[in-house]
């Protein structure tokens, strides 16, 4: 015997229902069933259960459902031996009067989701030049002595993002002047020009690869957790606990941070072009076989002032972008665990993409003023 | 001050999210030395009215007046000012996680008071020994359980003696009898020090327990159903929705 069956007689749909159910399942003859019941025919539906046994969460969606279409057509289902707790959950079901505060909208139009995309960029412009303007009031008001930004609190962010992130910056900067030094070598053996890899390594390093590391890694390090705890005190209220203290957040929570990833940037830079030319030294002395002095000679030979000081601005720009980013995206971040998570990717992804941007910019202004 | 000796004074606020009204014509005064209630529905608007109140959020429009002055169009520096004329507990306590508690009651002190490093220690200390919690000067949130949490955020509310403090559902998640002691401790504040008290809430224990003057959100007409001492609402009920809600929806008097 089936166990969910209705038959139509006249006017009536009648329902029997059978033995267990449990984890129902059968879709076709559930839609059959509300489609009869829908049916302008019917005036009267009757729910026989006195063949059901065990019955689980499965049939009370499925009556429930029923019971929302007899409602519209304002039939009154009739129940014969209907357990009292599966009539219980219906009513209590039914009887929810709460109506949401605000209806959804889930369907837009194309043009809907340009305007909304249009009016979003809008809106993030206006709130992203009013964190830079900020954050430019709060260093005015740290240099004229009137912040509220604590010693300890620069301190703690000097020491998070300085000595703390050099062995990845090391390891990372050796790894990047090791692989300069092997792609540089394939071409350059052809020639028997391999003494040249160690100008090509330190060239590369000193001028933008020691700054586009380490800013590509301070941000996913640094940046990501400026965004993750500033939006964690978001999520916890201590954000608003600030506000309400007359502190403002700009001061104690940004300031440091951007002040400390500044300082620090072009620090790390500098040790980052080291250890890229340590790292091309390691396959130049080991695998190319050139003499160490030599290697050395070449390499200080190819630095020259206006690549090093082109990559140490290039890493404080990158400080500013990655700390602005990672802020800005704590700040704004929403009031529960998603909006961390997503504010923590948006601060890597944006001061990657800020960094790229900054990059062609300085490039382009190198050029023209032709260092 | 205005006309009336209102401590803060609310006229037709309007409170809402964008195109979205939460309450609409919101008037309302709160006296000196008060233990007011914001009660209501959950969804009503009660935390949003707290937000307004404390200047977290504007209003869609009218004015909430702090001491006659008004507080929702104020400069920065006269809103900072009388922020810091408030205390506010937060529902998590929302003590910054990076500092001990003495250092989190102690950092509205080193900002806004001259006085020296020693003297900050030992009013911390005083304001943790108030609260209960004297011996947990060097404990960090994570180390303590929530009703404590509650308790330090508390001692931190108080940290500058304000005028005001605000309380955002101080009874949410603590047990009957952490809930009564937090209560009780409402009860001395206001009395021993006369601080005006407001508490968003809607524990009826609690409301019955300390409240003196009250407000009801009504989050369907989006306006304040009754208003007065909330054990009067409880003998007098206005209206049907009152007395259900002050009767756990068993529409009778207790």
């Amino acid at each position: 015997m089936k166990k969910i069956k209705f038959d139509i007689e006249k006017d009536n749909l009648i329902l029997s229902i059978n033995g267990d159910i449990l984890l129902y399942d059968d879709n076709e003859n559930k839609q059959k069933l509300y489609n009869a019941a829908q049916n302008d025919k019917i005036t009267k539906i009757v729910i026989d259960a006195t063949q059901l046994q065990q019955w689980d969460s499965s049939l009370v969606a499925i009556i429930f459902e029923l019971a929302k279409i007899a409602l519209k057509r304002n039939i009154k289902p009739e129940k014969i031996n209907f357990p009292v707790g599966l009539d219980r959950l219906i009513n209590l079901a039914l009887s929810v009067d709460r109506k949401p505060a605000q209806i959804l909208e889930n369907k837009k139009t194309f043009l809907e989701y340009v305007g909304d995309w249009g009016v979003s960029v809008y809106n993030g412009f206006n709130k992203g030049t009013d964190f830079l303007k900020q954050s430019w009031q709060a260093l005015k008001r740290l240099l004229s002595g009137k912040s509220v930004m604590r010693g300890i609190d620069l301190s703690f962010a000097l020491e998070d993002c300085g000595y703390k992130a050099i062995p990845i910056v090391t390891l990372i900067s050796f790894m990047v002047g090791l692989i300069l030094a092997f792609v540089g070598a394939v071409q350059l053996k052809t020639f028997g020009a391999q003494i040249y890899v160690a100008s090509l390594v330190t060239i590369g390093m000193t001028r933008i690869m020691g700054a586009i590391m380490t800013g590509i890694i301070m941000a996913g390090r640094t940046g990501a957790s400026y965004a993750a705890t500033i939006g964690t005190m978001q999520v916890n209220e201590e954000v608003d606990a600030l506000k309400t203290m007359g502190i403002n957040p700009v001061d104690f929570l940004v300031l440091p941070r951007m002040l400390a990833l500044t300082v620090t940037m072009p620090i790390l830079t500098m040790w980052a072009d080291f250890m890229g030319m340590l790292g091309g030294g390691f396959v130049g002395v080991t695998m190319l076989g050139i003499p160490m002095q030599k290697y050395w000679d070449m390499s200080v030979s190819a630095i020259t002032m206006d690549n090093f000081l082109v990559g140490i601005f290039h890493g404080l720009v990158f400080g500013i972008v990655t700390a602005i980013c990672g802020c800005y995206y704590g700040v704004h971040c929403g009031r529960n665990a998603d909006s961390v998570g997503l504010a923590t990717t948006k601060a890597v992804v944006a001061s990657i993409v800020w960094m790229i941007v900054m990059t062609g910019i300085i490039t382009v202004a190198c050029e023209v003023i032709g260092i | 001050m205005t006309e009336s000796q209102a401590k803060i004074e609310a006229k037709d606020l309007n409170i809402g999210y964008g195109d979205f009204v939460l309450l609409k014509d919101a008037n309302f005064q709160i006296n000196e030395h008060d233990i007011f209630i914001i009660m209501g529905g959950s969804g009503c608007g009660k935390s949003s009215m707290l937000r307004v109140l404390t200047g977290l959020v504007k209003p869609l429009s009218g004015k909430v007046f702090v001491d006659g002055v008004d507080f929702t169009s104020a400069s920065v520096k006269t809103k900072n000012k009388i922020m810091q004329g408030n205390g506010i507990l937060y529902q998590s306590g929302a003590l910054f996680s990076s500092m001990t508690l003495a250092e989190n009651i102690a950092l509205p002190m080193q900002l806004y008071t001259e006085y020296s490093s020693s003297q900050i220690k030992e009013l911390a200390s005083l304001k943790l020994a108030l609260v209960g919690l004297a011996g947990f000067e060097d404990y960090y949130p994570s180390e303590i359980s929530g009703g404590m949490k509650k308790r330090a955020g508390l001692a931190r509310a108080l940290a500058l003696d304000p005028e005001i403090v605000y309380f955002d559902e101080p009874s949410a998640g603590l047990d009957p009898v952490s809930s009564k002691l937090l209560d009780d401790l409402i009860l001395d504040i206001n009395q021993t020090l006369g601080t005006t008290i407001v508490i968003v809430t809607h524990e009826l224990s609690s409301i019955f327990a300390v409240g003196n003057n009250s407000i009801f959100l009504d989050g369907e007409t989006k306006s304040i159903l009754a208003r007065g001492n909330p054990n009067e609402l409880l003998k007098n009920p206005p209206n049907e929705k009152v007395l259900q809600f002050l009767t756990r929806g068993e529409g009778k008097n207790a």
